[in-house]
């Protein structure tokens, strides 16, 4: 039960029925303008989001697990990855209070790898995911707004994208490009982005039909303003939400191909330790504690970003929001 | 010299049952600080003539005839030239404020967007004008803070009025501003255009289905039906004295209050306006005219003189029979 809203709703101090409108001010510069506004709508969307209980944990998830991304040298230290290192115990050693989650076939505290295999994944996550959103935003944005011959054409490369199985023509990409973290980045990239350019161009043909475009146009704007002033705007927030869903999935992406032993073997990633832990029989040995952490980690990370995006998507649109 | 000078403009339309006849020969005039009124019913060709002058019909529309703005045709510019002369030259009062504004960004960035867009000024500069723009139009400054949402009608209508301002235009196109308000809002707005058009001696461009609006702000006006003027002349004789049938019909559908002829007969138009793709042969009001003879539905009318300045499509008027009681 949630304690009741509307007293709050009244400011008493201020008299009913006016308005609190700034005083009327000079123009200020457009820049300041815009700043106000950015941070207006930032509280206003803040606000939504704090209501949604599952965004909130996934939020918090998520704020947890970049800490440890960005603090891991505080946490363990680098030289835990190196085999040859003093600090290694034994090998394939169960947890105790000197490894908390075990060790591997080198004797590496498996708490350490997970915390320093956290930055590869959200690093590969959010690069991929910017790669795959700039050309899903750019071929949906030029399909849409321009149509004809170029939408079409666009349009069923498209369609190519998310017809062909994702695994293969990433594995093949990785396997002639050679494996390496910025390689995994740019294949997860630019094989991620059909879905993002269909929903960029329906929503691009939604408004490009709408009367304030058609305005622009008559007050002599070009094509580079129409689609960046009037079109990008109206579509980005589909296009955030979409985003932070992607991320999850790049991630995922990422952990896939490592497993397949296509990661960068130099880089210690969760989907590494994974593979690294599957391939010398942890699981038919019961080594469970090499082969936890790692998936955990993934499943949370996943999770708590799917998390934040259905949040936003439902504050983003407003026609999934409860009423 | 006349700003806009149209010549024999025709408008057709590509759709998929076929070509779509819209305007179908229209030439007029506007001077400098003159007001031209064009009414008719819904799908006459007004609004086809408004985007034709600026060029903004849907692709694959054939377009002939000449449109001259400030000396220059508009129909055979290059697309670099055009997109200068929009705005500068020519702009526009949309109908329908409330969708002409984009809602994602706020009165003032609109507005200075004309202003940007032809380099008239830089962001300072241009937001300092349309503060002054705003004024102009009876809105406070705050305003410009605002998103369109917070605005009513008739505040979205002088927000767009204060637009096609911006880039001082030699001829303001005015495409019904006025529908959608209520009556008060809709005079309010009308005095803001006649007081802004006398104060900078613009040239306009007045389209609207209600006659009565055109009296009250135009100098001359024509009539049109199907895609033709079917009468034009001085605004006040055109609707107090008609000399061809369709425009007295439009006329005598404006009750005078007190007057009892009106209340004894209401009079209308029977019938409906001909669809564009299959107009009436001869002259394309004969079906619904209650005047009509054997030859109207073969003769194509012109435009004969029927009085000081004036001109009407009817065949009765070179025959010099009058239809005005």
């Amino acid at each position: 039960m949630r304690p009741p809203e509307a007293i709050g709703h009244y400011d008493l101090e201020a008299p009913q029925g006016m308005e609190p409108t700034p005083p009327p001010e000079v123009p200020r510069s457009p820049r300041a303008i815009a700043w106000t506004r950015r941070r207006l709508s930032a509280k206003r969307i803040w606000a939504t989001y704090r209501k949604n209980r599952l965004g909130m944990i996934g939020l918090i998830v998520l704020i947890f697990f970049i800490a440890v991304a960005v603090f891991a040298p505080l946490i363990a230290s680098k030289d835990g990855l190196d085999p040859t290192c003093t600090c290694t115990g034994l090998p394939l050693q169960p947890p105790s209070l000197q490894f908390p989650f075990g060790t591997d076939n080198f004797g590496r505290s498996v708490f350490t790898l997970t915390v320093w295999g956290s930055r590869p994944s959200l690093i590969v996550g959010l690069f991929a995911t910017l790669i795959s959103v700039a050309i899903g935003a750019v071929i949906g944005i030029v399909a849409g707004y321009f149509g004809g011959k170029s939408e079409t054409v666009l349009m069923r490369l498209t369609d190519w994208f998310l017809v062909i199985p994702f695994l293969p023509l990433a594995i093949v990409l990785a396997s002639i490009l050679g494996p390496s973290l910025f390689v995994i980045i740019v294949v997860i990239g630019v094989t991620s982005w059909p879905s993002t350019a269909r929903i960029v161009r329906a929503q691009s043909l939604s408004v490009k039909t709408r009367p304030y475009v058609e305005r622009a146009r008559a007050l002599g704007a070009g094509h580079w303003h129409l689609t960046s002033r009037h079109i990008l705007p109206n579509v980005a927030p589909l296009i955030f939400a979409n985003t932070v869903l992607l991320i999850a999935i790049a991630i995922l992406s990422e952990t896939t191909l490592a497993f397949l032993g296509l990661g960068d073997p130099l880089t210690t990633s969760w989907g590494t330790t994974l593979q690294a832990a599957f391939s010398s029989g942890a699981a038919s040995a019961g080594q469970w504690w090499w082969l936890l952490p790692p998936g955990l980690a993934i499943v949370f990370v996943v999770l708590a970003f799917t998390l934040c995006g259905f949040a936003l998507d439902e504050i983003l649109n407003p026609k999934l929001r409860e009423r | 010299m006349s700003v806009l000078s149209v010549r024999d403009l025709e408008v057709t339309y590509a759709t998929q049952a076929g070509p779509i006849p819209a305007v179908r020969g229209v030439s007029l005039d506007i001077a400098k600080g003159e007001v031209l009124g064009l009414a008719g019913e819904s799908g006459c060709g007004k609004s086809s003539i408004v985007n034709a002058i600026l060029r903004l019909l849907p692709p694959g529309t054939t377009v002939s005839g000449e449109v001259v703005l400030n000396g220059e045709d508009v129909l055979t510019m290059k697309p670099g030239r055009l997109r200068a002369v929009r705005w500068t030259q020519a702009s526009v009062v949309f109908q329908g404020a409330m969708h002409a504004l984009n809602p994602v960004q706020r009165i003032g960035d609109q507005l200075a967007e004309a202003i940007i867009i032809h380099g008239q000024g830089k962001p300072r500069e241009a937001m300092v004008r349309v503060g002054g723009l705003l004024e102009q139009v009876g809105l406070p400054l705050r305003r410009l803070r605002d998103y369109p949402h917070e605005l009513s009608g008739g505040q979205k209508q002088r927000v767009m009025i204060a637009m096609a301002l911006a880039c001082s235009p030699s001829l303001i196109i005015a495409d019904e501003p006025t529908t959608a308000l209520d009556v008060m809002v809709q005079a309010q707005v009308l005095n803001l255009l006649n007081e802004l058009q006398a104060e900078f001696g613009l040239a306009m461009l007045f389209i609207t289905h209600d006659l009565s609006v055109l009296v009250e702000v135009c100098d001359r006006m024509g009539i049109m039906y199907a895609g033709k003027i079917v009468e034009q002349g001085p605004s006040v004789p055109v609707f107090s004295k008609p000399t061809h049938p369709y425009t007295e019909a439009l006329a005598a559908a404006f009750p005078a209050v007190g007057d009892l002829r009106f209340r004894k007969a209401p009079s209308g138009l029977g019938g409906d306006p001909p669809q564009p793709d299959a107009i009436p042969s001869g002259c394309s009001f004969h079906p619904r005219c209650p005047y009509a003879f054997d030859a109207c539905a073969t003769t194509v009318p012109d435009l004969y003189g029927s009085g000081e300045q004036r001109e009407a499509a009817c065949l009765l008027v070179p025959k010099g029979a009058t239809i005005s009681s």
